[in-house]
C-alpha cells in the first residue's frame, strides 16, 4: 500500500542536507508553510539556497529561519516589503546573495523545470537590468529574453486536503506557487490542515496530482486530534 | 494651478474602464480606482497572487489572511470569482490576457518606456515583483503619476534616467494635470484639467507634447 503520509513535520523535513535548494511555497504569510519551515529550523540544515516569491515577512517562518542564518542565497522576486527587516539586515551586511527574478519569470522558470524544458524565451525583462548580459531573440517582431529552469532538490508546500496518494487540494489564494513549485523538486513534501482517505477528494477538482507529491503531513487542530 | 487630488485621478481613470475588461490594478496609488468604478458595469479585477473577480475590502473581522491582493491587503472575491496557479496568473498577464493594466510610475520616457521598479540608488534594496510583466503583457498600459515630482522635475522625460521596467510599453497617462496619449509621433495632450492650458502644461515638460484637444 501506498502511504505517503508521514506522522511529524520533523520526519517530513527529515534528509534536507546543507546547501540544498529547497522551494517554498506562499506570496507573504498566504500558503507559506510555516510549520514546515519551523520542522527544517530545527533539523539544521544550512548553505541553502531558498525559491520564494518573498524574502520573509516579519519574524516568523522564512524570516525566522533567515535570521537562524541558515541561507545563503534567496531567489525572489520582492523581498523588499514594510516587514522584511530580517533580509534587510543580512543583505546589507553582505550576509545573502539576492537573485531578483520578475515575478512572472519565477513562475515561468519554475513550471519549465518541472515541465522539462531546457529553456524559455520571456518578453518579461527586456531591454531591462534584470536581463543584462542574457542572450535574446526575436521571434515574429517581438523581443524575448533566454532564461532557464529553477529546480529544486525539496519543495516545501502548504495545502488545504490531502489524501496517502499525495493528490492536493488548496485553500483560496494559498494556492499561488504551491502547485507548480510542486512539480519542480526532487522531493516535495506538502502540509495540509487535513489528510482525508483515498477517494474523498474529487478527482474533477484535485489540483495538484499526486505523481508530484512524495510526503504528506497533517499540521494544526487536525494533527493533534489524530496524534 | 488647478490639479486633480488622488481620488480625483482614480475617478478619472475609473471612467475610462469599460464593462467586460479583465483588469489588474497595480499596488498603491491604482488600487484606489477599484473605489470609483461603476457599480452598473461588470468589471473583473486580476490579482498577481491568484485572484479574478477580486471584490472590496471586507468587513472589519471578516479579514482571512488567505484572501489577499498583490499589496498582502485583506478582500473578498466576488460570486462568480476563482482561484488559480502563478503559472496561470502570469500566463493571464504576459500573455495579453489582460485588457488594461493600470501603474504607478517614477518616469516614463516619450517613446513609453515605464520605470517604475527601482530608483537605482546606492543601498537601496531592489523588488521587482510583477511589473514587469504586467508592462510587458497586457492589452493597454495605463500610468498614473503626478506629472511633476514633490521637487518640481517632469516624470515625463525624453529617456527615463531610472532603471526601466519595460520598453516602450505604456500606452496612456493619467495625470493630475492632463491625460497624454504615448503615440508614434509622441505624446498627444486629449484632456486638460479645468484651468490647465496647453502652454502651462508644455511649460513644466522638457519634451515636446502635442495639442489633441
Amino acid at each position: 500500500m501506498i502511504d505517503k503520509t508521514v506522522a511529524s513535520a520533523a520526519e517530513a523535513v527529515a534528509g534536507i542536507f546543507d546547501g540544498a535548494t529547497v522551494m517554498i511555497g506562499g506570496f507573504g504569510t498566504a500558503g507559506q508553510p510555516a510549520e514546515l519551515i519551523d520542522a527544517l529550523i530545527e533539523q539544521g540544515a544550512r548553505d541553502l539556497t531558498i525559491v520564494n516569491n518573498n524574502a520573509g515577512n516579519g519574524e516568523i517562518g522564512l524570516a525566522a529561519l533567515l535570521k537562524a542564518r541558515r541561507v545563503k542565497k534567496i531567489i525572489c522576486s520582492f523581498p523588499r516589503q514594510a516587514d522584511s527587516q530580517v533580509f534587510d539586515a543580512l543583505y546589507r551586511a553582505g550576509e545573502i546573495e539576492l537573485e531578483l527574478v520578475p515575478q512572472g519569470n519565477l513562475a515561468a522558470r519554475i513550471q519549465a523545470a518541472g515541465a522539462g524544458l531546457g529553456a524559455i524565451f520571456t518578453p518579461t525583462g527586456y531591454g531591462t537590468l534584470l536581463a543584462e548580459g542574457k542572450e535574446t531573440r526575436e521571434i515574429d517582431g517581438k523581443h524575448y529574453v533566454l532564461e532557464f529552469p529553477i529546480k529544486a532538490d525539496f519543495a516545501l508546500i502548504k495545502a488545504l486536503k490531502g489524501d496517502r496518494w499525495g493528490n492536493l487540494v488548496y485553500r483560496k489564494a494559498a494556492r499561488n506557487f504551491g502547485p507548480i513549485m510542486a512539480t519542480a523538486a526532487a522531493v516535495t513534501i506538502a502540509q495540509v490542515a487535513e489528510v482525508v482517505p483515498l477517494g474523498a477528494l474529487d478527482p474533477e477538482v484535485i489540483v495538484t496530482p499526486g505523481i508530484f507529491v512524495q510526503r504528506v503531513v497533517a499540521v494544526g487542530a487536525a494533527a493533534q486530534q489524530a496524534a | 494651478m488647478n490639479r486633480l487630488n488622488r481620488d480625483q485621478m482614480a475617478e478619472r481613470v475609473a471612467r475610462d474602464i469599460p464593462e467586460g475588461a479583465y483588469v489588474n490594478l497595480g499596488i498603491g496609488l491604482p488600487t484606489k480606482v477599484a473605489n470609483y468604478l461603476p457599480k452598473e458595469r461588470e468589471i473583473f479585477l486580476h490579482s498577481e497572487n491568484g485572484l479574478l473577480g477580486m471584490g472590496e475590502a471586507p468587513e472589519p473581522g471578516e479579514e482571512d489572511p488567505e484572501l489577499i491582493n498583490a499589496g498582502k491587503e485583506p478582500v473578498t472575491l466576488l460570486e462568480g470569482g476563482s482561484f488559480f496557479h502563478h503559472g496561470d496568473s502570469f500566463a493571464m498577464m504576459r500573455g495579453g490576457h489582460l485588457d488594461i493594466c493600470v501603474l504607478g510610475a517614477f518616469q516614463v520616457s516619450v517613446s513609453g518606456d515605464l520605470a517604475n521598479w527601482h530608483t537605482g540608488a546606492p543601498g537601496s534594496i531592489p523588488a521587482v515583483g510583477g511589473a514587469m510583466d504586467l508592462a510587458v503583457g497586457a492589452k493597454q498600459v495605463f500610468v498614473m503619476m503626478d506629472l511633476l515630482t514633490k521637487t518640481g522635475e517632469s516624470k515625463l522625460v525624453e529617456t527615463c534616467s531610472y532603471p526601466i521596467t519595460g520598453v516602450g510599453c505604456v500606452d496612456r497617462l493619467y495625470t493630475d494635470l492632463a491625460v497624454i496619449d504615448i503615440t508614434a509621433d509622441g505624446p498627444v495632450v486629449t484632456e486638460l484639467v479645468e484651468g490647465v492650458s496647453f502652454a502651462d502644461l508644455q511649460g513644466l515638460v522638457p519634451v515636446t507634447l502635442i495639442q489633441g484637444c
